[in-house]
């Protein structure tokens, strides 16, 4: 179940870069304050950068003063702590099917923000705002192993 | 003493190229300027560039990006460029990408000079 209409915390920047260490430094702190290790903080905050950066790269074109809300909330799932975090912007015309990793064959600069965020995370979900307006990508990262299912 | 927005702090003659050092973070509103110091770096014909990232504690995909720029610049030309010093938040980064295996990466600069 999301818990995207309740988060605990909800940070709101507009669409500028120099904002994007703010949040960064914001979910390092809030990850550390709710159990996670250091490095899976450390990726956490790598994750909600890359998918900021996407947003203010490809969904506003560099438009700024756009908004971007980040919603951060504890979760837990099938035993499994871990922590929800909801980024929704107000980009028109994105279709979600095109948001996707590239190949890493390739040896190119660019397109890797995507690849980065599946590979850290261990949910990840884009979905249309209500309305249409705007994408929310939601993001779940667990901080204990699954409980072992019992054979009996 | 680097300027406030520079990236590249501090520079070191090699017997066959240059060491550059990066501070900071690197991310989308720094990577911008790094490709540019990099970029007038790489204009002088250097066999070997070296960029000790020990400064650096955290770097984006625009991060990234702007190192494989350089490292095709300078594999066009046949010469050689190494990364060394990284932190593991940014070592992380290049092993996520799977480009550990693209660029060659040292632990130290006197590595990266026989590298």
């Amino acid at each position: 179940m999301s818990s995207q209409e309740h988060a605990d915390v909800e940070i709101r920047i507009i669409s500028e870069p120099r904002y994007v260490c703010a949040v960064r430094h914001a979910i390092v702190s809030l990850a550390k304050a709710m159990g996670l290790a250091e490095t899976s903080c450390a990726n956490l905050a790598l994750a909600v950068t890359e998918a900021i950066a996407n947003i203010i790269k490809h969904g506003y074109h560099g438009d700024e003063g756009r908004p971007i809300w980040v919603k951060v909330t504890p979760v837990q799932q099938g035993g499994r702590d871990g922590l929800e975090v909801v980024i929704e912007d107000e980009c028109q015309g994105i279709d979600l099917d095109k948001i996707k990793s590239r190949s890493l064959d390739e040896i190119r600069p660019g397109g890797l923000g995507v690849h980065i965020i599946h590979e850290i995370m261990d949910e990840v979900d884009y979905s249309h705002r209500e309305a249409g307006v705007g994408v929310r990508l939601r993001m779940r990262k667990f901080i204990t192993p699954a409980q072992p299912v019992s054979s009996e | 003493m680097a300027q406030k927005n520079t990236v590249i702090c501090d520079r070191q003659p090699l017997d066959d190229g240059l060491v550059v050092k990066a501070e900071g973070e690197i991310d989308l509103i720094r990577s911008p300027q790094l490709r540019a110091e990099l970029m007038q770096v790489l204009s002088d014909d250097l066999d070997r560039l070296v960029i000790d990232l020990s400064e650096v504690p955290f770097m984006d995909s625009s991060g990234v990006a702007t190192f494989v720029e350089a490292l095709q610049v300078q594999r066009k030309k046949s010469k050689k460029l190494v990364l060394c010093n990284l932190q593991p938040k940014v070592r992380s980064i290049f092993e996520i990408s799977r480009l550990d295996m693209v660029f060659t990466i040292a632990d130290d600069v006197a590595a990266a000079a026989r590298a």
